[in-house]
């Protein structure tokens, strides 16, 4: 089970619009899809017969302030136990359409990982059972991953600009 | 062993006499306090395991009297700090700092405690004096258990000179009225 047998079939199975960028990083596929798409191919790599995608390790949030087309992305990592072999999926959305479905159904360990998305970049996910903050402050009215703000606290006042080379 | 420096310690000032000994109430109660101070240890980060260090048999922090660590606000003498704050944690350490009776002291062991340390970020609470009064800094990063023992030898210098009943003085009352704490 190569990775190019697993692009193929994917391409085959969803179709080019739906399955592009797809890249070999050290040995690990990564593929581009839609957010039409994420759904039902996570689905379909579950169940797949040799491929077994059952593991989900990682998902994360990204943001690439340069690129206004697709701002805003969730990469998910898969695992087949079975095979040992891993899968990259990543997802992009624009900041005025930054909804994205969830996984949740399928992973539940989804949950926190997609809260943890949203509460350091805002991206939405439709269905999620509790989409709130995780990790921050609940009164916080900002996402700190978004890479768009000073890196350090603004309310700082004792820091001397000379010791710091400032 | 027998060129061991052995330290006396003086009895407070008094007049003594035949079978009695007159001295300030506030120096007696001072010296008890201090050598008693059962600590709250709010450990949250590495400086945690070097305060555990100090706790353990080499280092051994119940040879000052803290014997009993007791994780009851309610029945501490010293909130001892000693980790990273975040800012979601501010109003927890406040709520536990307040759940403790007087007398009470602070000390706030390691960088992040005392000022945020090396996390200068939007989740870290910058110095642990900005919800909380603190007698006591320990700087370091993590200190040696040494070191937190000299902060805490300093707390218990404070605790022996303090006026016996801190807690009603205009300048105390001031200080908590700073933070916000009635």
């Amino acid at each position: 089970m190569t990775n190019e047998q697993i692009a193929q079939d994917l391409v085959a199975q969803f179709g080019e619009d739906n399955i592009f960028g797809i890249v070999e990083n050290y040995g690990l596929l990564n593929v581009t899809t839609t957010t039409d798409t994420i759904v039902p191919l996570m689905h379909y790599l579950y169940q797949h017969p040799t491929f077994k995608f059952q593991f989900l390790t990682d998902l994360g949030g990204i943001h690439f302030p340069d690129v206004p087309s697709h701002e805003f992305g969730v990469i998910y990592h898969l695992h087949s136990l079975e095979n040992n072999v891993r899968l990259i999926i990543k997802l992009y959305v624009t900041r005025e359409n930054i909804v994205v479905p969830t996984i949740t159904g399928l992973y539940a360990c989804a949950n926190w990982m997609e809260r943890e998305a949203f509460d350091f970049f805002g991206i939405m996910f439709l269905g999620h059972p509790k989409m709130e903050r995780v990790l921050n402050d609940e009164e916080m009215d900002y996402h700190p991953m978004r890479k768009e703000y000073p890196l350090e606290d603004a309310t700082r006042q004792d820091k001397i600009d000379a010791l710091f080379g400032r | 062993m027998s060129d061991r420096i052995i330290k006396t310690v003086d009895a407070p000032e008094g007049i003594e006499g035949q079978g009695f000994f007159a001295g300030k109430l506030d120096d007696l109660v001072g010296l008890a306090r201090a050598n008693s101070l059962w600590p709250l240890p709010f450990a949250t980060s590495c400086c945690g395991i070097e305060f555990m260090a100090t706790m353990a048999s080499h280092y051994d922090i119940s040879r000052f009297g803290s014997e009993r660590m007791s994780f009851s606000a309610r029945q501490a003498d010293i909130l001892m700090v000693m980790g990273t704050i975040s800012k979601k944690m501010g109003p927890i350490l406040k709520q536990v700092y307040l759940q403790m009776a007087e007398p009470r002291w602070v000390l706030s062991v390691g960088a992040c405690a005392c000022s945020g340390g090396i996390f200068d970020t939007y989740s870290v609470l910058q110095g642990i004096d900005r919800i909380i009064p603190v007698d006591v800094y320990v700087p370091g990063c993590p200190p040696r258990p040494e070191q937190i023992l000299d902060g805490f030898m300093q707390i218990q210098e404070i605790a022996k000179s303090e006026q016996r009943r801190r807690r009603e003085s205009p300048e105390y009352k001031a200080l908590l009225a700073s933070y916000g704490i009635e």
